[in-house]
């Protein structure tokens, strides 16, 4: 049974779907219990990172996902939360991957434009999460805000500077980009996660 | 590098789609979620679903295939026609579109930009605009063109941006449908002024008009619906004769 954590951000609609494709059991809860039992956990989110922090402090689970010990794989704001801090909103984060969350730099004249939007590249995979796929796979990005490349860093993508896309550590896993909405790498990726 | 998208656009009414005559190999071209999958099989980017529905009912119907294709589909999708206020854009996010997009909503209450930005964040909102040129000035228009509006396309654009659009969706209605290419030079300005991404719209006859759009037009993504419901080019083809003009796209 996966859990996918609710703390109240955002529509997990999208990400439940992807999990019901995959023809995974999962259960939607904010309950410690519940994510404490799972067989493996999924900490979705969109949004603001100061905000998303501030939820998950107040359902206690900023205490217990870090003491996680079957697979955990954070999407987006989800894996954001999991690095050391976050210029949005200046918050301090789970510090389960050593790296800070930075926002890009628009630049007209290179064609940087923010939010990085769309269609990008992962390099360099390292790590079990990506079986099956060759460097260079196509995923799908929406945010302002990146992790910094790191000794977790499990996958790089360029965009105006070279950023994680993908972190990893121990049973912890994180995407910056967003799996449910990378068509069949994405779907791969998911599925990957069920078997780790 | 972020690829440039290319983008099917479908028109929805009563649930079904109303283009696709000549879909190779679909049983059912009407099937709004069938389409859009077979879309995405060939590598479209994201979709988009037009509501041309005018009935009460018809939006319920609609709502209910927004629930679908978010099943269904995994590449993002927006949803836009008829999104008039802050309840019908909740209702179709909660049913799972991606983004939605507004138009002659926006031009009435431009307000409503900066509280569905507020609200679910910039990325949600896509600002449609479909201007013509009118005494050699760029005028937004409702209605599918026939209205003129008071907003210049440029400073209209500029405000839906600081108002929090996301995304610009551009179309010209001097060029929607005659399969002449798009005006480059003023996607152009269009990006010279913004820096939220603008997606050029109608006007694309041949990959030819697309591959300038996204060059020399400076534009992030191209939306087509006639080149590709009919037939004319698939969605894989285009992308690949893309690429073979060094034109940076997911294949």
């Amino acid at each position: 049974m996966i859990a996918i954590v609710d703390y109240n951000t955002g529509n997990l609609r999208s990400v439940i779907n992807a999990v019901r494709r995959a023809g995974a059991e999962y259960v939607v809860t904010a309950d410690r219990g519940v994510i404490e039992s799972a067989d493996r956990v999924l900490l979705p989110g969109v949004g603001e990172a100061s905000s998303a922090m501030a939820n998950l402090r107040e359902t206690g689970l900023d205490e217990v996902i870090p003491r996680l010990t079957v697979p955990v794989l954070g999407i987006c704001i989800g894996m954001q939360l999991m690095c050391a801090g976050s210029e949005e909103g200046n918050v301090r984060t789970l510090g389960i991957f050593p790296t800070e969350v930075r926002r890009f730099v628009a630049d007209r004249k290179a064609g940087i434009k923010v939010p990085h939007m769309g269609w990008n590249t992962i390099t360099e995979l390292n790590s079990p999460l990506f079986r099956g796929l060759d460097s260079g796979a196509w995923v799908y990005y929406v945010h302002s805000f990146a992790p910094d490349i790191c000794d977790c860093t499990i996958a790089r993508t360029e965009y105006g500077r070279t950023f994680s896309g993908a972190l990893g550590r121990d049973n912890f896993f994180g995407t910056q980009f967003h799996p449910e909405k990378s068509g069949t790498v994405g779907e791969q990726i998911i599925k990957n996660f069920m078997t780790l | 590098m972020v690829a440039k998208r290319i983008i099917p656009c479908l028109d929805v009414k009563d649930g079904r789609t109303v283009k696709g005559v000549n879909f190779v190999g679909l049983q059912d071209v009407g099937d709004a979620v069938e389409l859009g999958k077979r879309y995405a099989e060939q590598g479209a980017d994201e979709l988009v679903y037009l509501d041309i529905t005018a009935t009460h009912e018809g939006r319920g119907t609609f709502t209910r295939l927004v629930e679908r294709i978010s099943a269904e589909i995994d590449i993002p999708f927006t949803v836009g026609g008829g999104i008039g206020s802050l309840e019908d854009a909740a209702r179709l996010l909660d049913a799972g579109a991606d983004k939605i997009s507004i138009n002659s909503a926006a031009i009435r209450t431009p307000e409503l930009i900066d509280s569905l930005a507020a609200k679910y964040g910039s990325q949600f909102v896509v600002v449609a605009i479909d201007a013509k040129q009118i005494d050699g000035r760029w005028v937004a228009t409702t209605h599918g063109g026939r209205k003129p509006t008071d907003r210049e396309l440029f400073e209209w654009a500029r405000e839906a941006q600081e108002r929090g659009a996301g995304e610009i969706l551009f179309t010209s209605m001097d060029h929607d449908g005659t399969k002449a290419g798009y005006p480059c030079d003023t996607f152009a300005r269009l990006a010279e002024e913004l820096s939220i991404p603008i997606i050029a719209s109608g006007g694309a006859g041949s990959v030819e008009d697309i591959a300038e759009v996204l060059t020399t037009g400076r534009a992030d993504a191209a939306l087509a619906a006639s080149i590709f419901h009919y037939g004319q080019i698939t969605v894989r083809e285009l992308k690949e004769q893309l690429k073979l003009k060094n034109i940076n796209v997911r294949v």
